[in-house]
């Protein structure tokens, strides 16, 4: 579906340049939910902005769907971490969510449908009236992923997405998505910093090394679904697969060492492995 | 909420209790400069309702609105683009610079020259004097738009023209309408000033026509009538501003 190929970013040029990205590669597949998890200052919002087609990259390429990525495609959105500077504040809830639509072909009845059914699929049905600004961050934050999915896009990217919501709100959020991108059939890219969310909501993680990034691990994330705050949190192979990444990011290019074993086949596993164990869930 | 109350009294009281003192104070002058405030307000009645009107205030507010929308029309068009392109600013930014320096009064004798003593001269000083607020407040407003807002737009494909009208024009709304504030006081002062020289109607004229003819009540109520129509501009400005930004508003309160 989404395929990014020896990626690489520089900002400015000559002796003020900086490398954001050094090499990436990964693959999402079709439905996939696959987290980026990264040290603080990695380059992932730089990802994020690339893959989305905002920015060229320096060199490699971003294929979505067979098709080179050189400015945002149609079939993509992304949420924005920060919902107050995304969202815009003229518009009311409805407005919004329906602004990006203006031109997808469909009729007014149908647009109206699908604004609030977005709207209702994000709890929030009750305030297409509303301002953005009249809402809590958690409700804004709402309101920018209903909007992603009003947009059907065939890739949901998402950049930190829970990063300036507290903790509760945070946990209800990421259940949120969890649960409306199996509503909507949506693959998912999800850039966190966060590591037990990148583990709770991905059915792969791909850990990033320090900037300039590189890919230093693909994590395939053989947690049952549906996932469940307290039920996922509190089996042993999360806890495994949560300090597999820890270890991973704060001990740099040395964790590929672990010898722990325990971490199911997380040490082993490639996007293809993943990808073969996502297709026995499915089937399963 | 009663101290609230009490600073409404108090807005209202104030300028009540002036206005009684200056009638008490006056009221037996003989100094003919500072006629009693009753005669000046009888001259006002007789002068403005609606004597002079049509003859001085209706040309009046003509040059003020043409010239004020002109340097609307002007600044937010060129400030727009100027705010967009870097390059345009860089470009742009010294003569602009040097223009706003040049004090507009100075401009009227050649206007005078150029343009005639009608109408036109007013207007092209009204309008060079409102451009500058509206201009740099445009430029300031849509450069400074959160770019976060503007790559929303773009992920979402909205065109570039629904990008420019409905994300850009709307996020610098605030400062363009600060701009346009400052702007409608200016082209008040520029009215008066344009009337003072070389005109032969408007209520510039007619202040300076009374103080030479020395009818000092007419030149007093002129003055005071400057005063009122300022006062009301500003408020109906006002009104327009909270109506059309009442987002602006909301968000501001909410972000606190």
């Amino acid at each position: 579906m989404l395929k990014v190929t020896n990626l690489r970013k520089v900002y400015g040029s000559g002796e003020g340049a900086t490398e954001a990205i050094a090499d990436l590669s990964f693959e999402v597949d079709k439905g996939e939910f696959v987290c980026i998890v990264g040290p603080s200052g990695a380059g992932k919002t730089t990802l994020l902005k690339t893959v989305s087609g905002l920015m060229a990259p320096t060199a490699g390429e971003i294929e979505l769907a067979g098709q080179k990525v050189v400015g945002p495609p149609e079939q993509m959105a992304l949420v924005f971490q920060d919902y107050s500077r995304s969202l815009y504040p003229w518009m009311k809830v409805g407005e919004n969510v329906a602004f990006p639509l203006r031109r997808k072909k469909m009729s007014k009845a149908e647009r109206k449908h699908v604004v609030e059914h977005a709207v209702e699929s994000v709890g929030l049905a009750a305030a297409i009236d509303k301002y953005p600004w009249q809402l809590s961050g958690g409700m804004q934050q709402r309101v920018a992923i209903a909007r992603g999915l009003a947009y059907q896009p065939e890739v949901l990217l998402m950049d930190e997405p829970f990063a300036s919501v507290d903790a509760q709100t945070r946990a209800d959020l990421e259940d949120l998505v969890l649960s409306v991108r199996h509503e909507y059939g949506v693959t998912v890219l999800f850039v966190t910093h966060d590591i037990d969310e990148s583990v709770y909501m991905g059915d792969r993680v791909v850990i990033l090394t320090a900037r300039p990034a590189r890919v230093q691990e693909v994590l395939a994330v053989n947690l049952p679904r549906p996932r469940d705050q307290v039920e996922t949190k509190e089996l042993p192979e999360f806890a495994h697969l949560r300090a597999h990444v820890y270890r991973a990011i704060k001990g740099g290019q040395a964790a590929g060492a672990d010898s722990e074993g325990v971490a199911v086949d997380a040490g082993a596993a490639t996007g293809a492995d993943a990808r073969r164990q996502d297709e026995a869930k499915l089937a399963g | 909420m009663s101290r609230r109350w009490l600073y409404v009294a108090v807005e209202i009281a104030v300028p009540v209790a002036v206005f009684a003192l200056i009638w008490v104070w006056s009221a037996g002058s003989d100094v003919y400069y500072y006629p009693p405030l009753e005669d000046v307000l009888t001259t006002f009645k007789d002068t403005w309702v609606f004597e002079r009107f049509g003859s001085d205030v209706a040309p009046s507010m003509l040059r003020l609105f043409v010239g004020y929308f002109i340097a609307v029309g002007v600044g937010v068009g060129v400030g727009v683009a100027l705010g967009l392109s870097p390059v345009l600013r860089r470009i742009a930014a010294p003569i602009v610079e040097f223009l706003r320096a040049i004090p507009a009064p100075a401009l009227l004798p050649f206007a005078l020259l150029v343009l005639g003593v009608g109408n036109s001269s007013k207007v092209f000083v009204i309008a060079f004097v409102c451009l500058w607020p509206i201009l740099l407040n445009a430029i300031d407003g849509v450069s400074g738009v959160d770019p976060t807002l503007v790559d929303t737009g773009r992920v979402y494909r909205i065109p570039a023209r629904d990008r420019l009208m409905k994300v850009v024009l709307p996020a610098a709304a605030p400062q363009i309408f600060a701009g346009m504030r400052t702007s409608l006081s200016l082209a008040l002062i520029l009215m008066v000033i344009s009337e003072m020289v070389a005109s032969s109607n408007g209520i510039g004229y007619f202040v300076l026509q009374s103080q030479r003819s020395f009818a000092i009540p007419e030149m007093w109520s002129g003055i005071i009538l400057l005063g009122i129509l300022g006062y009301l501009f500003n408020a109906v400005f006002l009104l327009l501003e909270r109506r059309v930004l009442a987002w602006h508003r909301g968000a501001r309160a909410g972000s606190e």
